[in-house]
């Protein structure tokens, strides 16, 4: 294929190697280089998508991130595909796939353009209007029929087979854009020891001056010279030179994010690339140099292919080395137009009249453009357009009205002057400024250490921004601390194209706005917006979400400022007064591969495993997450589902013994003189008078008086306690009790110290615990009366040394033997061969929790929420009644916590023995009783009990200790449970097992 | 009935192994085991506790000092932690206690509760910046400092031995994770 | 990501602390002594400050040390962060010179 619209580059570096790719199945030639917009363009291809809400064909507009229709897919593979990128920043490579999103069944035949047919029934504002009603046809109507006419683009089929990264990077001055002002920022600021950051979202670096033939800078071409700077730049050690890096959004304290799209435009990646890397910048100060977008015109048909923004074609044809047509009409409201319609006239491009708005054109450009033979008509406007896959004619007629003339043409190009980038700014709370004289908002007053410079600032003769520029990055050295060596000089040679500006729709006739675009991406015509507006809709912020102008992918960096004087000149309000939309981040689109980063399959958490954990694993066990720990749920023999191996294991520990893996237990040491004092002030039970040697169960309170955890202490010595917390409140407990003694109480005279994964917790449990322990243990005896229940001795166990705890949480004769966790293995191993003749048999979470319920002992979470006092637990004898105070007691005589209809538990015994509750199941009096139910509880831990031979469950239920014998209900979805009020203590209610 | 074959278990020790084969300027290792105690309390015995040990304890925030085997890390205005690497964790806690008996103070092992590694090399840095937001320049982050920080999800102490030779400290459970988000990082940079 | 500058090790990013609430309130001496009225109050009212705002923070990553600070909430810029036990800069409790 030639490309018959290729042309020399303005800078003679013609030394291009050729690059296919492929775009809609079709392939094509570019050269390196290239955008994929460039290279299509190359080609004379400029339809590219269809839009969003009509379908109607697109074109390029624009030539940077700005664009709002070239939305592209691009990768071969699903792993690799990438929806929504924009081809004029995609950068073409040998073998690249692309293809247009938005169309059905193809590019050229559309089935959605009929939208248009019907776009009377399809107004501002119809989401809302329209799909309201029949509720129900949302769901099995609407919304699959606008999913697919939507162009949101497809998610891939496959997961993203490439790597992200994220890193975090300090500096002392970050640079964001190196355009002309972005580059004299950087040679300023780096003249000193400041460490300076400079990104660019493009590939090469130079901005503007990149498309510029006719500027010099210090004698040289504008290209030249930002190549020039960037050599000196890459030389300085304290600098670092980003490009393909977009710095997408700012969050407080001079945070800033930056994307680096590391291989997307490689052909063969090296493997220790990753796709994109999300660097956390935090800097001392920014110099913000974004540049600025150039507004486009709404006049009736201004979106068909062919119709661009006069600098993107200046970009193609000076940068690119592609002129996008051949045959041109300009349309105006400003001088630099008139720049590029000489650069594509340089080309070879025909000129066929350059149509401005303003009343009378005049000035240099003006006089330069007919000087050289191009007829310029003032006071004018194109009016419409004409051309179904891309422009052929344009009709031009005087901007008040009458007749038109018809021009023809393969390319329309057209300016309204220049929108400041204030978006970083604006995220970084700064407070923007209308400009009459821009038709724009500039920064105002700053919050953060930033300062703007350039064009972004509303500079727009290059003198004046590289002089901001070059002030700017002084002066973010200096203020964060490095001086510059000194200050240097530029000679700049360029014609200023002024700052005229227009913003609103040209047309005078608003009959004639129902297809004078407004918003290109979202379909929103300057009739709508009007319609907004008479409809009551008077702030900008809810015009947007009404007509959904400036709420596409490109986040109304065209439309906005266009939209803002549709609405300024309807209601005749002042447009400062009409407001400005939020800008938020990321100021493009970002990947959510960039945003995870990292955080993806083995590395999205860590998972927290004890070390016995590869034994368990070795043995077959299920495992269940609690919290990111992985726990030991069941282990299941050959040809066992979960209830089988629940059933053994249960009956095995209450007939001869189990070991079960406790280490994920929070243990917090607390010691101290006032050790005890604190406790007992943290707890609600008395500590004072616990001897060393001995256990507690303590129930620690929220001050709202609701338990928040609970756990085993032992007692080491008076000034030392071996505290234990629930698995998922170890680090919620160790904070709280932090905040009391820091903030509280700082004369106690007591440390806290996390001990959680310095001891593995191993439980043995069963009438032959003692048996199998005591060969292993040295200086400690183990019979019951020398180490009661409660109680915790110190020696060692298989040479190592132990805190061993006589403790129970199954009811039977129970220890609980701690020891240093790189040791955990090895003596779990030991204990398990010693019990091998006794049968010991390895039990999981399911089975403990199996086991404390029928004892009736809660767990925190399950039987609690928050909302539970220790006397609707049951627990009301742990609370210290003598003492003055603990954290919680005040609230527990409030009258709301003594109410003698407080959901309280009970045991459930289904009439039923096999039917086994639900855990969240609601507990009702009367189910027969019309809707809404009146509810009196809930089911909050439900087994089947292999020792009881029947189902149990625990319950919250309403005045529940004064119901024992009663039938309650449960209404499933199957029918209704009944089940009687039981004591929560369902075996050996005496506590005969745990004391022998 | 002691068993000859109750061996102490780091929690790295699986991921020896697992390391990528990419060519990286940093290498991972781990660090030996060593008794560890943390200690609290107040300004008087930190002194004591220092004297006894024979590392005097920095009592500027975020530094630690180091003689021989044996360093002293600062964790907090009344923390520090005592490492003696090689050392028996009972024979320096016994040591320690004895010596800290009038002090108002308390002293724990917690010798099993974390692991170490090492990530030393020109971009150790880099690699760590991976998920450990602190600046970690030679500026910022100077030879002989020491904090607790974070890396992605995980907490942790952080001390930089040499220009390029930094020490992570981390919780047993944590360990894996951090080794595998350090070997990821390192992969990629 | 705020840059908190904790009063023990200096700046450091947010991800480091944990926010503890509203600052300079202090928990009852003799709690039993109070009505049911104050009590909630204690518990339950806390201010929704819009501009300076003091409250409380724990390095929590760091040197565990919670120490409070004042924050503007509408631009999030922290005017200043002091130990526990200190009380706010009279000019940042909004009172007229
Ligand atoms: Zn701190």
């Amino acid at each position: 294929m030639t490309d018959t619209y290729r042309v020399r580059r303005g800078d003679g570096a013609e030394s291009r190697n050729a690059v296919h790719f492929t775009f809609e199945g079709k392939s094509y030639q570019g050269l390196a280089g290239d955008t994929l917009a460039s290279a299509l363009i190359a080609n004379g291809v400029h339809l590219v998508g269809r839009s969003f809400k009509y379908h109607r064909p697109r074109g390029f507009v624009s030539a940077g991130s700005e664009e709002p229709n070239a939305l592209v897919g691009v990768g071969a593979t699903q792993s690799r595909y990438t929806p929504n990128l924009l081809a004029t920043q995609v950068e073409i490579y040998e073998g690249l796939v692309a293809e247009s999103q938005n169309r059905w069944p193809s590019l050229e035949t559309d089935a959605g353009f009929l939208n248009e047919y019907f776009s009377a029934f399809l107004p501002a504002g119809f989401y809302y209007k329209t799909f309201m009603w029949p509720r129900m046809a949302w769901k099995k109507l609407y919304e699959p029929v606008i999913r697919r006419m939507a162009g949101l683009g497809r998610a891939p089929a496959e997961p993203d087979a490439d790597r992200y990264t994220q890193v975090f990077a300090h500096c002392d001055v970050l640079i964001v854009g190196a355009g002309p002002a972005g580059l004299a920022a950087a040679l300023e600021a780096s003249n000193s020891d400041a460490t300076v950051i400079l990104c660019d979202e493009q590939a090469e670096m130079g901005g503007s001056l990149l498309s510029d033939r006719s500027a010099s800078i210090d004698g040289m071409q504008a290209a030249d010279w930002a190549r020039a700077a960037l050599d000196e730049l890459r030389k300085r050690p304290n600098v670092k030179l980003m490009s393909r890096t977009t710095a997408f959004g700012w969050y407080p304290h001079n945070f800033v994010g930056l994307n680096e799209r590391v291989t997307d435009h490689l052909a063969n990646p090296a493997a220790n690339q990753p796709r994109e890397r999300l660097w956390q910048v935090r800097a001392k100060e920014v110099v913000l140099a974004a540049g600025a977008i150039e507004r486009p015109l709404v006049f009736t048909d201004n979106d068909r292919p062919g119709i661009m923004l006069a600098d993107a074609a200046r970009t193609y044809v000076n940068r690119y080395g592609v002129v996008p047509g051949k045959q041109v009409v300009v349309f105006t409201a400003c001088d630099s137009a008139y720049r590029a319609a000489l650069d594509l006239k340089a080309a070879g491009a025909k000129i066929q009249v350059i149509v401005d708005l303003r009343k009378s054109a005049s000035g240099h450009w003006v006089d330069k453009a007919r000087a050289e033979g191009i007829k310029v008509r003032s006071d004018s406007i194109v009016r419409g357009t004409s051309g179904r896959l891309r422009v052929k004619s344009a009709q031009i007629s005087n901007a008040q009205g009458g007749d038109a003339e018809t021009v023809a043409c393969d390319l329309i190009l057209m300016s309204a002057g220049f929108t400041p980038s204030v978006h970083l700014f604006s995220q970084s709370r700064g407070k923007l400024s209308y400009s009459e004289e821009l038709r724009a908002y500039v920064p105002g007053e700053s919050v953060e250490r930033e300062r703007s410079v350039g064009a972004c600032k509303g500079l727009f003769a290059l003198d004046s921004v590289i002089e901001s520029g070059a002030k700017g990055g002084r002066d973010a050295a200096a203020k964060a601390g490095f001086p510059p060596r000194g200050e240097r000089s530029y000679t700049v040679s360029a014609r200023s194209v002024g700052a005229d500006a227009f913003i609103g729709s040209v047309m005078a006739d608003h009959q004639a706005e129902k297809r004078a675009w407004v918003d290109f991406q979202n379909d929103v015509t300057a009739k709508d917006v009007r319609l907004a507006t008479r409809e009551g809709f008077r702030s900008i912020e809810h015009v947007k979400r009404y007509t959904t102008t400036g709420m596409a992918t490109d986040q109304g960096k065209l439309s906005n400022m266009n939209a803002l004087g549709v609405v300024s000149k309807q209601i005749d309000v002042a447009v400062p007064k009409v407001g400005l939309t939020t800008f938020r981040p990321p100021y493009t689109p970002t990947t959510f591969g960039s945003f995870a980063g990292q955080s993806r399959g083995d590395l999205f958490d860590p998972v927290r495993k004890t070390s016995i954990h590869p034994w368990a694993e070795a043995q077959g066990a299920q495992f269940e997450d609690v919290g990111v720990w992985k726990r030991a749920w069941y282990f299941p023999q050959v040809g066992e589902d979960m209830h089988a191996a629940v059933a053994r294991e249960c009956k095995a520990t209450r007939e001869s013994v189990g070991i079960f893996d406790a280490s994920t237990l929070g243990k917090i040491e607390i010691v101290g003189k006032d050790a005890a004092e604190f406790m007992n002030r943290m707890y609600t039970n008395a500590w004072t008078k616990l001897e060393p040697g001995r256990l507690r169960y303590g129930v620690m309170l929220r001050e709202d008086g609701f338990i928040m955890d609970d756990g085993v202490v032992g007692r080491m010595a008076t000034d030392r306690f071996h505290v234990t917390t629930t698995t998922g409140g170890a680090a919620r407990v160790l904070s709280m009790m932090e905040d009391y003694l820091q903030t509280e109480w700082p004369d106690l005279e007591v440390w806290l110290t996390s001990t959680t994964e310095q001891w593995s917790v191993i439980a043995l449990q069963g009438p032959n615990a003692r048996r199998v322990l005591e060969p292993l243990v040295e200086g400690i005896d183990l019979s019951a009366d020398a180490m009661p229940h409660m109680s915790v001795r110190q020696g060692r166990i298989c040479g190592v040394p132990t805190r061993l705890f006589r403790v129970s949480f199954t009811g039977e004769l129970g220890f609980e033997v701690n020891v240093p966790a790189g040791y955990g293995r090895a003596v779990w191993e030991a204990i398990f061969a010693a019990g091998k003749s006794y049968g010991i048999t390895p039990y999981g979470t399911e089975t403990m929790h199996v086991l404390r319920a029928e004892k009736g002992y809660i767990i925190v979470g399950q039987e609690t929420d928050g909302t539970v006092t220790p006397d609707d637990a049951g627990l009301g004898w742990a609370v210290g009644k003598a003492k003055r105070d603990f954290v919680g007691k005040r609230s527990l005589s409030r009258p709301a916590l003594v109410r003698e209809d407080r959901k309280q538990l009970v045991g459930l015994l289904t009439t039923d023995p096999k039917a086994v509750l639900e855990e969240g199941a609601q507990i009702v009096l009367d189910p027969t009783h019309p809707i809404p139910v009146p509810m009196i509880g809930h089911v909050t831990s439900a087994y089947w009990s292999a020792t009881l031979n029947r189902s149990i469950a625990l319950a919250l239920v309403r005045g529940g200790r004064s119901r024992m014998g009663e039938e309650l209900s449960i209404p499933m979805p199957d029918g209704v449970i009944k089940a009687k009020v039981v004591d929560s203590i369902l075996f050996d209610p005496k506590g005969e097992r745990l004391n022998a | 009935m002691l068993s000859p074959a109750i061996m102490r278990s780091n929690a790295l020790s699986p991921m020896r192994s697992s390391g990528t084969t990419a060519a990286s300027a940093t290498t991972l290792s781990i660090l030996p085991d060593a008794a560890k105690l943390v200690f609290r309390g107040k300004t008087e015995a930190i002194e004591a506790a220092g004297a006894h040990f024979g590392v005097k304890p920095s009592l500027e925030a975020c530094r630690f000092a180091a003689v021989g085997g044996r360093s002293v890390y600062w964790l907090g205005p009344d923390e520090w932690l005592f490492q003696a690497v090689n050392e028996d964790p009972i024979e320096v806690f016994g040591g320690m206690s004895v010596a800290l008996q009038a002090q108002a103070c308390s002293l724990v092992d917690v010798s099993h509760r974390s692991d170490g590694i090492a990530v030393a090399g020109p971009t150790a840095a880099l690699v760590l910046n991976h998920g450990c937001p602190l600046d970690l320049s030679l500026k910022a982050f100077p030879v002989g400092m020491c904090t607790r920080t974070v890396l992605g999800k995980a907490s942790l102490l952080l001390s930089r031995s040499e220009e390029h030779v930094f020490h992570v400290d981390v919780w047993r459970s944590f360990a894996p994770y951090v080794w595998q988000f350090l070997d990821e990082a390192r992969s990629l940079s | 990501m705020l840059l908190i500058n904790c009063p023990y090790c200096g700046p450091r990013p947010e991800a480091e602390f944990a926010n503890g609430g509203q600052a300079h309130i202090a928990r009852p001496a003799d709690p039993m002594s109070l009505t049911d009225d104050e009590w909630a109050a204690y518990l339950y009212m806390r201010d929704n400050t819009k501009g300076l705002h003091h409250e409380r923070w724990r390095h929590a990553n760091g040197c565990g040390r919670f120490f409070n600070a004042s924050r503007d909430t509408t631009t999030d810029v922290i005017k200043r962060t002091y130990r526990m036990g200190e009380r706010p800069e009279a000019e940042h409790q909004g009172a007229k010179p």
